[in-house]
C-alpha cells in the first residue's frame, strides 16, 4: 500500500497588496499510515502553509497552489472540487489549530460542536449522535455531563482537548495538529500530549504534527521533517535526526540554540542572522547567509536532497559526497 | 552608590495583592518574601496566573500593593509619591512579553528610545547621541533608526523594548517574559544580550518566565510560584539537581525534553489543572494536584522553611 500522504514538490504563493510572498517553495513529504511525522521550523518557515494546502484551507483569492500535487490515498487533492474536498475535511482529514480560544464557536455549547461534525459527515441517528459525543468527552479526559456547557466555561488545556474531540470524532485517517500545545502550560501540555499518544493508537490516527519545539517531537513523532525557507532542508526517523551524526547545519543550528537543561553552558549558540525574507526569491541555498560552511556554490545553486542514510536526507552540499 | 555586600539591592516583605472581583476577593500575590542582591538575577517561573507578572509589575508599583513593604537599597518605596515614584523609575524599569504590543505603532525607532529620556526631560541635544549609543549597544543597526516596529522582526523589536528599558541607565530591570513570543534562535540571541548586558551595566534582573529551561540559563536564584505564594526558593543548580517541592518536580518533569532518553518519555503526567485563586481555603494550595497530600496539607497553609544551601520551600512534608 502506498503512503497515505505524499506531498511532492509543492509550491504555494500569496499575492498581497505588496508582491508575492513564496511561502513554500517546493516541498516533499510522505506519511504512511500509523506514523506521526513532525513538521519542524520557526516562524515563517512554511509549516501552517503546508498543512493549510492539503485541506486547501489557504486564504481564498490570496493564496494558491502554484505547482506539486498533494496525494490523499494516491487522489490528488489539488485537482478536487469544493464539494470533494468537504467531503475530505473533518471526515478523513481533520485539523486542531493552536489557539483553543479562537477555534471553538462561543454560542454553541461543546457537545453540539462535536455533534456537528457527525451531522455533516455520518448517518447516525440522533441518539448515536449524542452517544458518540460522550464516548468523545469521555476519550479526551472530560465528563459527558459537561456536554452543555459553553467554551468559555472552560479552561485553555480543556478547550483544546475539546478540539480534539471534535476532531477526531469521525475517526480521521490523518490529523494536521499545528502547534496544538504551545498555547498551554507546560504541566497541562504534557498531559494534553500524553492524551494525544493514547488516541492516536486507540483511533488509529496518522498525524502530521506541526511545532517549533523539539522537545513535543521527541515525544510524540516517529519521522522528523525539519523546515526552513519554505523547503524540507532535513528529513528522517527520530533517530536520524536526534542521535545520528550528520545534520544540517539549520537543524545542528537549531538545536544549539535551545537552552540545555542539564548542562550548566553560561552562553547559548544563536544562528546568526535572520530567516531570508519570503518575498525575494532567493539563489542558491537558502539557509547559506546564515550558514558557517557557506560555499560559493551555495550561493549560486540549489542543493539537492541526499541520502546520508536509507531513511535520513539532507539538502546540503555538504552531505553530497556521501550519497550513494 | 555602592550597595554594601550582604544587603540586598531589593526586598520585599509580605508583598500581597488581592483585586476585588465579584466572587470575593482574588489572591494574585500572597506574602511573597524575596530578596535580590545587586548584579544577580531572581528568576519567577510559574505557570499562567500564578502570580508572576502581578508580582513583577507590584514591585515597580505599577499596581499598588494591597499590603506588605518593597525595599529598594533598605528605603521602603510603598508609600513614595508619585512624583518620588517617578524619579525611582529611572533606576527601575521593566522589558515586556509581547514586543508586538508594547511598542507605539506609530513611533519610529529612534522616537521609541528617545520615549523615556524625554519623559526625564533630557535636552534634545543629548538625546540623539544616547539613542544612537543605545542602538548600537542593544545591536540595532542604525538604518532602522527612522523605520516603525511594524517593519521590523520579533527579535529586533525585542531590542527596542530593552533599549527603552535601558536607555535611563537603570540599575534594576523586571523582565516579564522578555523571550517568551520569540522563535528559538531569535530567543537564543535575546538571551546572550541580556547576559551581556548585565555584565557590561551591572544590572539586577527579576526574571519572569514561565519557561524552565530559559530561567536555569539565566537565574542564580530561583523562585517557584503557584497560584500566588512561593512554594520554593534555590540556588538555581541546586533547584535543578535537588528540588524538593511536589510542584517543582513536576514542572520540572513535564518539560519536554530534545532528545530521545526513554526517561525522558511524558508518564503520569500531573492530573487535575490550577484551583480556584478567588478566596483560598487556608490549605496547602497544591494540595488538590498533589500525589502525597495528607490530612495536614488540607488544614493549614504550608510556610517557607530553610532546607540549608539556600534552598527554601513550603510544603509540609519537607524537613518534618
Amino acid at each position: 500500500m502506498g503512503p497515505l500522504l505524499e506531498i511532492k514538490d509543492l509550491h504555494v504563493e500569496y499575492e498581497t497588496h505588496d508582491g508575492t510572498v513564496y511561502a513554500v517553495n517546493g516541498v516533499d513529504l510522505s506519511l504512511r499510515r500509523g506514523e506521526t511525522l513532525g513538521l519542524v521550523g520557526e516562524t515563517g518557515a512554511g509549516k501552517t502553509t503546508t498543512a493549510l494546502s492539503i485541506l486547501r484551507l489557504l486564504p481564498d483569492r490570496i493564496g494558491h497552489i502554484r505547482s506539486g500535487k498533494i496525494l490523499l490515498d494516491g487522489a490528488d487533492v489539488t485537482a478536487m472540487s469544493e464539494p470533494q474536498m468537504r467531503e475530505i475535511r473533518g471526515n478523513k482529514v481533520s485539523m486542531i489549530f493552536q489557539d483553543p480560544m479562537t477555534s471553538l464557536n462561543p454560542i454553541l455549547s461543546v457537545g453540539k460542536q462535536i455533534e456537528e461534525a457527525l451531522l455533516l459527515h455520518t448517518d447516525l441517528s440522533k441518539e448515536d449522535r449524542a452517544k458518540r459525543v460522550d464516548e468523545m468527552l469521555t476519550a479526551v479526559g472530560l465528563q459527558a455531563s459537561r456536554k452543555d456547557e459553553y467554551p468559555h466555561q472552560f479552561s485553555g488545556g480543556m478547550k483544546q482537548r475539546i478540539v480534539i474531540a471534535i476532531a477526531l470524532a469521525c475517526n480521521p485517517e490523518l490529523l494536521l495538529a499545528d502547534e496544538p500545545t504551545t498555547a498551554l502550560d507546560v504541566t497541562i501540555q504534557a498531559q494534553v500530549l500524553q492524551m494525544m499518544n493514547e488516541l492516536k493508537k486507540q483511533f488509529d490516527t496518522s498525524m502530521l504534527l506541526i511545532t517549533h519545539d523539539l522537545g513535543v517531537v521527541a515525544q510524540t513523532c516517529d519521522k522528523v521533517a525539519i523546515m526552513y525557507g519554505g523547503h524540507i532542508v532535513e528529513s528522517g526517523t527520530v533517530q536520524d535526526i536526534y542521535e545520528a551524526k550528520e545534520h544540517h547545519p539549520y537543524t545542528t543550528g537549531l538545536f544549539r540554540s535551545i537552552p540545555e537543561m542539564n548542562k550548566d553552558s553560561d552562553r547559548l549558540a544563536p544562528i546568526p542572522g535572520l530567516m531570508p525574507d519570503p518575498m525575494l526569491r532567493q539563489e542558491g541555498c537558502s539557509f547559506h547567509d546564515r550558514c558557517p560552511h557557506c560555499t560559493e556554490r551555495c550561493r549560486r545553486e540549489k542543493p539537492d536532497s541526499y541520502a546520508v542514510s536509507p531513511m535520513h536526507n539532507i539538502a546540503c552540499f555538504l552531505h553530497r559526497q556521501r550519497d550513494k | 552608590m555602592e550597595v554594601r555586600s550582604g544587603s540586598p539591592l531589593l526586598q520585599t516583605k509580605g508583598l500581597t495583592k488581592y483585586f476585588k472581583t465579584s466572587r470575593g476577593m482574588l489572591h494574585a500575590v500572597d506574602h511573597v518574601d524575596l530578596q535580590i542582591q545587586a548584579q544577580k538575577t531572581l528568576g519567577v517561573v510559574g505557570e499562567s496566573g500564578c502570580g508572576k507578572s502581578t508580582l513583577g509589575r507590584t514591585i515597580l508599583r505599577l499596581i499598588q500593593p494591597t499590603d506588605g513593604s518593597i525595599l529598594y537599597r533598605g528605603e521602603d518605596i510603598v508609600h513614595y509619591s508619585t512624583a518620588r515614584m517617578r524619579e525611582m523609575r529611572r533606576k527601575m524599569q521593566i522589558i515586556f512579553q509581547d514586543p508586538y504590543a508594547s511598542l507605539d505603532p506609530r513611533k519610529t525607532v529612534k522616537d521609541l528610545i528617545a520615549d523615556p529620556l524625554k519623559v526625564y526631560k533630557t535636552p534634545k541635544s543629548r538625546r540623539d547621541e544616547l539613542v544612537g549609543q543605545m542602538m548600537e549597544t542593544v545591536g540595532l543597526a542604525e538604518r532602522f533608526a527612522q523605520t516603525y516596529p511594524h517593519e521590523l522582526d520579533g527579535g529586533r523589536r525585542q531590542r527596542i523594548g530593552i533599549a527603552r528599558a535601558l536607555v535611563l541607565h537603570p540599575e534594576f530591570i523586571v523582565c516579564d517574559e522578555p523571550v517568551s513570543a520569540l522563535d528559538v534562535s531569535i530567543q537564543a540571541q535575546i538571551l546572550n544580550l541580556l547576559m551581556d548586558l548585565q555584565e557590561s551595566h551591572g544590572l539586577t534582573y527579576l526574571f519572569i518566565t514561565h519557561d524552565l529551561s530559559v530561567v536555569r540559563h539565566i537565574s542564580d536564584e530561583i523562585m517557584v510560584m503557584y497560584l500566588g505564594v512561593v512554594v520554593e526558593r534555590a540556588p538555581s543548580k541546586e533547584l535543578f539537581s535537588s528540588p524538593l517541592h511536589p510542584y517543582t518536580k513536576e514542572l520540572i518533569r513535564a518539560i519536554p525534553m530534545p532528545d530521545l532518553d526513554p526517561a525522558h518519555r511524558l508518564v503520569n503526567s500531573l492530573r487535575g489543572e490550577v484551583s480556584d485563586p478567588i478566596e483560598p481555603s487556608a490549605s496547602c494550595r497544591f494540595a488538590p494536584r498533589c500525589n502525597y497530600c495528607t490530612a495536614v496539607c488540607h488544614s493549614s497553609q504550608p510556610t517557607l522553611k530553610d532546607m540549608g544551601n539556600g534552598h527554601f520551600v513550603a510544603c509540609a512534608l519537607c524537613g518534618a
